[in-house]
């Protein structure tokens, strides 16, 4: 299996001008770029899948869950080969596939259709049982959810089974923008912690430390990734 | 004979055994019948405890990854409390599964409202493609089981229930059967209530369809036989009254017509009890239904 490594002539300065080809509401807002830090370093290093092994049932899989804000996601799935740059341009219009939620229907690489929130987590447990109970132990499931995402309550249900589980192969990274109104009183990571996950939180904008936390050991455990960015104005 | 709730665990058993693509979920409902299965599929049978979101929500990741999900709880809790998750882990995925539920309209009068489910198909009724099979008959919930988890990546509802036909009728999984011939009207019996309506219209002119699978609607059917009796069409259905209504109408779109949709009241009875009294206060017991089927055709 090979890296995402489609076009490596692509670099993460290379983003900022791919989000511009996009326009709609929410060009460049905070909700489009809390995610870009993390995006680049999956795609980039972390991740097995490529546009050629898109439908390999072999390939790692990332699940976008928090769909809204969905501009640094395309941007990073264009610049590694997944669909061709010229979509950007028409981002959000009627003709175009790429819409203000992701559609795995439409966009070549789009694991999941997302927009309706807390429904990425649990199927994320659901492929990661579903490739373990096909003998596919290599493959790798990854799963973005927001901090204020974490409010719906399917989460809880998806995160307390799967740390009984021990579903080693699945990954949440919680993107952290302290965007939810009430808050995690005592930290994200320890509801995950709490329920069997391993868990770190790290600078969401420090690419060596997302790389080292997206790939440090946990044995037996499912794990979780809280990246921690600015608040959202 | 075994109830169709048996039936679904003694057929799943031994398909899950047979086809390495079907994968069981449940949410603690009907565990203890599937442990034999469970112990030589660890894999594929999964339960997740008493979280319905996630059920579905497993679900739709398994049939992200190829596999075949059986989904199973209460009908109220399988279709109603994770209807979000149906409508999106499914169709909006462009995936399949299979959602098998038990307890249906009024299975368990002494549990209360909590446990009825009489609008689990007319909710379902909002989504596209949603196959819905209604058996009458733990034999036809049997048949119609094998021809869901058979059926490639189709979105399949099964309801099954405690109420049942006397004897099984040949189910295909699509057609309606005519089961009674008569020239003043046609009825339509869903699932269980063929029984009662065969004993309501006796000796009555009137033809009988039957239908185990109601979505898609077997329109067809159902315009041969509004063409050799009169149009007027009575829809006796085991789930809320009026649930087929536009169906039938849309059949019947370029015939003059008439239609009087028969089943469970929206109203809560507050009642508990027996399923009899429950069938008799819906007015769906025989007695009941021969009254408002020859008022309605008079």
């Amino acid at each position: 299996m090979s890296h995402a490594t489609a076009d490596p002539g692509v670099r993460h300065e290379d983003l900022g001008r791919l989000m511009a080809l996009m326009t709609g509401a929410e060009k460049h807002g905070p909700a489009a770029t809390s995610t870009l830090d993390v995006l680049w370093v999956l795609y980039d290093r972390v991740l097995r899948v490529a546009p050629e092994t898109a439908a390999d049932p072999g390939r790692d899989r990332f699940l976008l869950s928090k769909g809204h804000g969905p501009m640094a996601y395309y941007a990073v799935l264009a610049a590694k080969g997944f669909f061709p740059v010229d979509w950007l341009r028409g981002f959000g219009s009627y003709d175009s596939p790429l819409g203000h939620h992701p559609d795995r229907v439409l966009v070549p690489g789009v694991e999941i259709a997302s927009g309706s929130l807390g429904h990425g987590l649990p199927l994320a447990v659901g492929s990661a049982l579903g490739l373990q109970a096909q003998g596919l132990a290599d493959p790798a499931v990854w799963v973005l959810i927001g901090d204020a995402e974490l409010d719906e309550g399917s989460n809880h249900e998806a995160i307390a089974y799967a740390g009984s589980a021990g579903l080693e192969r699945l990954h949440t990274v919680v993107i952290d923008n302290d965007s939810a109104t009430h808050g995690w009183p005592g930290g994200i990571a320890s509801r995950f912690e709490a329920a069997g996950w391993s868990a770190v939180t790290v600078d969401g904008r420090d690419h060596e430390a997302l790389y080292a936390a997206f790939t440090a050991p946990h044995p037996g455990r499912p794990h979780a990734v809280v990246a921690q960015v600015e608040k959202k104005a | 004979m075994d109830t169709m709730r048996e039936r679904f665990v003694s057929v799943t058993s031994q398909l899950l055994d047979e086809d390495p693509r079907l994968a069981l979920v449940l949410a603690e409902i009907t565990m203890d019948g599937f442990r034999p299965a469970r112990e030589r599929h660890p894999d594929r049978v999964l339960n997740v405890g008493i979280r319905e979101q996630l059920l579905i929500g497993v679900g739709g990741g398994l049939a992200l990854t190829g596999m075949r999900p059986i989904m199973h709880t209460f009908a109220s809790f399988l279709v109603e409390r994770p209807f979000e998750q149906v409508k999106l882990d499914f169709g909006h995925q462009g995936t399949g599964g299979v959602l098998v539920s038990a307890a249906a309209s009024y299975d368990w009068p002494a549990g209360g409202f909590t446990h009825m489910a009489p609008g689990d198909v007319a909710l379902l009724d909002t989504l596209d493609g949603w196959t819905v099979h209604v058996p009458g008959h733990p034999d036809e919930a049997e048949a119609l089981l094998r021809h869901a988890y058979a059926a490639g990546d189709d979105k399949v509802y099964v309801r099954l229930s405690a109420l049942s036909n006397g004897a099984p009728r040949p189910v295909d999984g699509l057609r309606m059967e005519t089961v009674r011939e008569g020239r003043s009207g046609v009825v339509v019996a869903v699932g269980p209530m063929l029984d009662g309506v065969l004993a309501a219209t006796e000796g009555l002119d009137v033809a009988v369809l039957y239908a185990a699978t109601v979505r898609p609607f077997d329109g067809a059917a159902l315009r041969a036989a509004a063409g050799r009796a009169a149009a007027d069409v009575v829809l006796v259905e085991p789930y809320l009254a009026g649930t087929s209504a536009g169906a039938a109408a849309e059949a019947l779109v370029d015939v003059p017509h008439r239609v009087l949709g028969l089943g469970v009241g929206r109203a809560e009875l507050r009642r508990y009890g027996t399923v009899e009294e429950h069938t008799a206060a819906h007015g769906l017991d025989a007695r009941s239904l021969r009254e408002r089927i020859t008022a309605f055709l008079r």
